[in-house]
């Protein structure tokens, strides 16, 4: 006879935690009736910068592939907005979408030529791919060069037509996007995709023959997190409304203070970025003051956890008290043992 | 005639570009480590010579003698303290160790030195030249630049292939495990490598220092075209990488000659084409 | 009594997550031939790299001339005169056959074995001194590996699988240099499938079994069926 088992991938933890959250969530999304403009702004960066470092943990944590090079797509998606914008009349709000299709369509070529580098040179060959985007968007005079360009005053009144109304709706689509990114990267490490992808962590080899295309695998998780990468770029600069290609594309804003992120709250787990990136903001707003001394802060820190506990804080924890708010792994529950 | 002064400019750029390759090959080949801070540190090394130069007086060349021990040094001392206990573990660990370390040099650079840029003063070898006939000159201190990547690339074959230190090199790089068993403690040996990288650096660092100006931000630029130059040339070939960094000098200047905004660009584009024709670059070693 | 040159003692190992060995303990005394004889994963080789330092354990689980050497930094243990042909040879492959005979000397002892006296052991080594170490045969593969760990003059010598993948005429021949190996001096521990050969060369014997000692002793002392039942574990 069968054994009377079922599959479960849910703990008490993880639904206590959920409906916490969900109390969380409403209060976030009431924000903008508690607090004012400057903590709504910040909010706003940090949902974004949740969204980078999660995207950034799916790549380089889940598939393998290190990229120092996700500011091309922050910094494309930002453009692409702003040229449907301008050019074409598209709504901001409809060419934050525009530009994860557009940036889905450009990494489609670009992913077979960077794949052929492998490990640290795969991660250097992104950055150079994106600073062949900055340099190219440098060029384009219509979007004012290398000086950037600045949104058209009607054009961001055409979003919403008071300020106040203005930052709570990018107040919102930030929070929407970060939430959203984090939900779709749960769902898909939950779904087969997911299955393949921890397969393919734990052997390449064994993974090939158990029929994995794992070409197909890395290039979608790569295609998909460009996407979604050129959303939350187009967002950062639509809050901004100002692009330049320093700015656009820049190295340390995109990728170093993301990997930092992801480091520091945990590689490899859902929950790693949101604890980095909260982390990450306590460290900035307590030692802005400091200037550039903070930025060496941040780097000693993130050796620091990388030589001294290369789980992160959140992999730590976890694993010392075995808690996980987003739990990926099956169990087997037998009834009777409960 | 103007084409031909770009290739000739071009080809003693490469020079440069291969020494900041060299360093870069080196502890590839040896550890399988890539630096993201190789960049920094030859900008590191650039404002080395700048205080030595400033404290004596000496030229920029022999101020060298005093920043390439000191960045051999340092070298030694980064791979013993941080790096090592990186190695053996994922990928990910050196990365993210050298990209901390980058930022740390930029921005410790930034307290120190402000984000003005700077530059040494050569004297007359700046802007010395040699004519060649048909109008066609080259630069003196272009060509020194060229001549020191030779030297740098036969000392390291030198190294490499006739000494006690090359012999362990080559033995960890094959097979770590077993070259312990040999009496050699891999942690020095791993560290020797990134010292003499660190030399290298040092080398590339006075000369970008008296080329061109530099300020704290310049370095990731350093480090993308040594990259270039190392896959362009193939992977674990040192005179590949002059190859490499030829290639790139020539791509880049030519750029220039269509418009300054492509320089650099022509480069990554020439490093792309070669990458979608020759994966494993022109003159592949390693596998 | 004098103390044993090395010397076993409870020693327990594990391989990643699967332990190897059991307490294991026997000495092996001075100008000593000890074969080590067992199953595929009996722990032979197990056994040997826990000895050099490549597998950690604790530093009293082994004593070299009565110092405790367990968990010792590979490269440690092997200045102490300690040296390992290892399974597979795993010759550096982008050295000639003299480089990795040289760099097995660099950081050794002072001793009987150089260049010179080895190429005498070996002479077909000689003839291929500049080749690439990748060009050579199985045979000769192997007489590199010997020959690089006697190199640093060691007063342990320990083999591993030495006629793994060889003809037997090939193995004639390697085997043949032992006793001018032996006569110097160093005492050996050899792992070995070919029990009846190890059996002959050896002075004494241990036979692992699933990571114990199931038999041990002089090859003389038992007889054919009872090392076949300490071999297989009937």
């Amino acid at each position: 006879m069968a054994p009377h088992v079922k599959i479960e991938r849910g703990t008490r933890t993880s639904r206590i935690a959920g409906r916490l959250a969900l109390v969380l969530l409403a209060a976030l999304a009431a924000a903008p009736w508690w607090t004012g403009r400057a903590n709504l702004r910040l909010l706003g960066e940090f949902y974004t910068f949740v969204a980078l470092a999660s995207l950034w943990n799916l790549l380089a944590g889940y598939a393998g592939l290190v990229s120092v090079g996700q500011q091309a797509f922050v910094g494309f998606g930002g453009y692409v907005l702003f040229a449907a914008a301008m050019f074409y009349g598209v709504p901001p709000l409809l060419a934050i979408v525009l530009a994860g299709v557009v940036g889905a369509l450009i990494a489609l070529p670009m992913a077979p030529l960077l794949f052929r580098l492998h490990g640290a040179y795969f991660a250097i060959g992104t950055w150079v791919a994106a600073e062949v985007f900055r340099l190219s968007f440098a060029q384009v005079s219509v979007l004012g060069g290398g000086s950037g360009t600045s949104l058209p005053a009607r054009l961001v009144t055409g979003i919403a037509a008071t300020r106040d109304q203005r930052d709570m709706l990018l107040y919102w689509c930030a929070l929407a996007l970060g939430l959203g990114t984090v939900a779709m990267i749960y769902a898909l490490l939950r779904s087969r995709a997911g299955l393949a992808l921890a397969a393919i962590r734990d052997s390449e080899i064994a993974s090939e023959s158990l029929g994995i295309d794992i070409f197909r695998t890395k290039l979608a998780i790569y295609v998909a997190t460009a996407a979604v990468t050129s959303m939350v770029g187009a967002l950062i600069f639509l809050q901004k409304l100002r692009i330049s290609p320093d700015a656009a594309f820049s190295v340390n804003d995109w990728t170093a203070y993301v990997i930092f992120i992801v480091v520091i709250g945990g590689i490899g787990t859902i929950e790693g970025p949101i604890v980095g990136a909260i982390v990450f903001f306590l460290l900035r707003e307590t030692l802005a003051d400091l200037g550039t001394i903070y930025l060496v802060i941040l780097g000693m820190v993130a050796i620091a956890v990388m030589l001294k506990a290369p789980r992160g804080l959140w992999g730590s924890f976890s694993h010392r008290t075995g808690i996980v708010l987003f739990p990926l792994r099956r169990r087997v529950v037998h009834p009777d043992a409960r | 005639m103007e084409i031909l002064n770009a290739l000739i400019q071009g080809v003693l750029l490469g020079g440069l570009y291969a020494l900041f390759a060299a360093g870069l090959s080196l502890i590839f080949g040896v550890m399988r480590l890539v630096n993201i801070a190789h960049g920094d540190l030859i900008v590191l090394s650039a404002y080395l010579a700048l205080v030595v130069v400033q404290a004596t007086g000496l030229h920029p060349f022999v101020a060298a003698l005093a920043v390439v021990p000191l960045m051999a040094l340092t070298g030694y001392v980064l791979q013993r303290v941080l790096l090592n206990p990186t190695l053996g573990r994922d990928l990910l660990s050196p990365l993210l160790v050298t990209f901390g370390l980058s930022i740390i040099i930029q921005n410790a650079l930034l307290t120190h030195f402000t984000a003005d840029s700077r530059r040494l003063a050569a004297g007359p070898i700046e802007t010395a030249s040699l004519g060649i006939g048909g109008g066609l000159s080259i630069g003196l201190l272009p060509l020194a630049m060229f001549l020191a990547a030779v030297a740098v690339i036969v000392a390291l074959e030198f190294v490499f292939s006739r000494t006690s230190l090359g012999r362990a090199f080559r033995a960890t790089s094959d097979d770590a495990e077993i070259a312990q068993l040999m009496g050699l403690d891999r942690r020095h040996v791993y560290a020797m490598a990134m010292a003499l990288s660190a030399a290298i650096i040092a080398i590339a660092g006075v000369f970008l220092a008296v080329r061109t100006n530099f300020d704290p931000s310049t370095g990731p630029l350093r480090l993308i075209f040594g990259f270039e130059a190392v896959i362009i040339g193939g992977l674990g070939s040192l005179w590949g990488t002059l190859a490499g960094g030829v290639v790139l000098g020539v791509a880049q200047a030519l750029g220039a000659q269509i418009d300054p905004g492509y320089q650099v660009l022509a480069g990554h584009i020439v490093f792309f084409l070669i990458l979608v024709v020759r994966p494993r670059g022109l003159f592949p070693r390693m596998d | 009594m004098a103390e044993p040159l090395l010397s076993v003692r409870n020693l327990s190992a594990r391989y990643g997550d699967f332990q190897a060995l059991f307490g294991v303990s026997f000495d092996l005394p001075a100008g000593h031939v000890l074969a080590l004889i067992g199953a595929n994963g009996a722990g032979k080789s197990t056994l040997l790299k826990t000895i050099v330092g490549l597998l950690p354990c604790a530093p009293g689980m082994i004593l070299h001339r009565g110092e405790g050497i367990g968990g010792m930094a590979p490269d440690r243990i092997a200045r102490r005169g300690i040296a390992l042909a290892p399974e597979g040879r795993r010759l550096f492959r982008s050295l000639s056959v003299e480089e990795n005979l040289v760099i097995g000397g660099e950081r050794g002892r002072a001793g009987p074995w150089s260049l010179d006296s080895l190429y005498r052991l070996f002479p077909i080594l000689r003839e291929k001194r500049h080749a690439p170490s990748t060009s050579l045969s199985g045979g000769q593969q192997q007489m590199v590996a010997i020959a690089r760990a006697l190199m640093s003059n060691p007063e342990i010598l320990l083999l591993d699988e030495v006629s793994l993948g060889l003809a037997p005429v090939v193995i004639r021949d390697v085997y043949a240099a032992l006793p001018a190996i032996v006569a110097t001096g160093v005492s050996v521990v050899l792992v070995e499938q070919d029990v009846t050969r190890a059996l002959g060369v050896a002075h004494s014997f241990i036979c692992l079994q699933e990571g114990r000692i199931s038999l041990a002793g002089a090859p003389g002392a038992f007889t054919r069926a009872q090392i076949t039942a300490a071999y297989f574990g009937t």
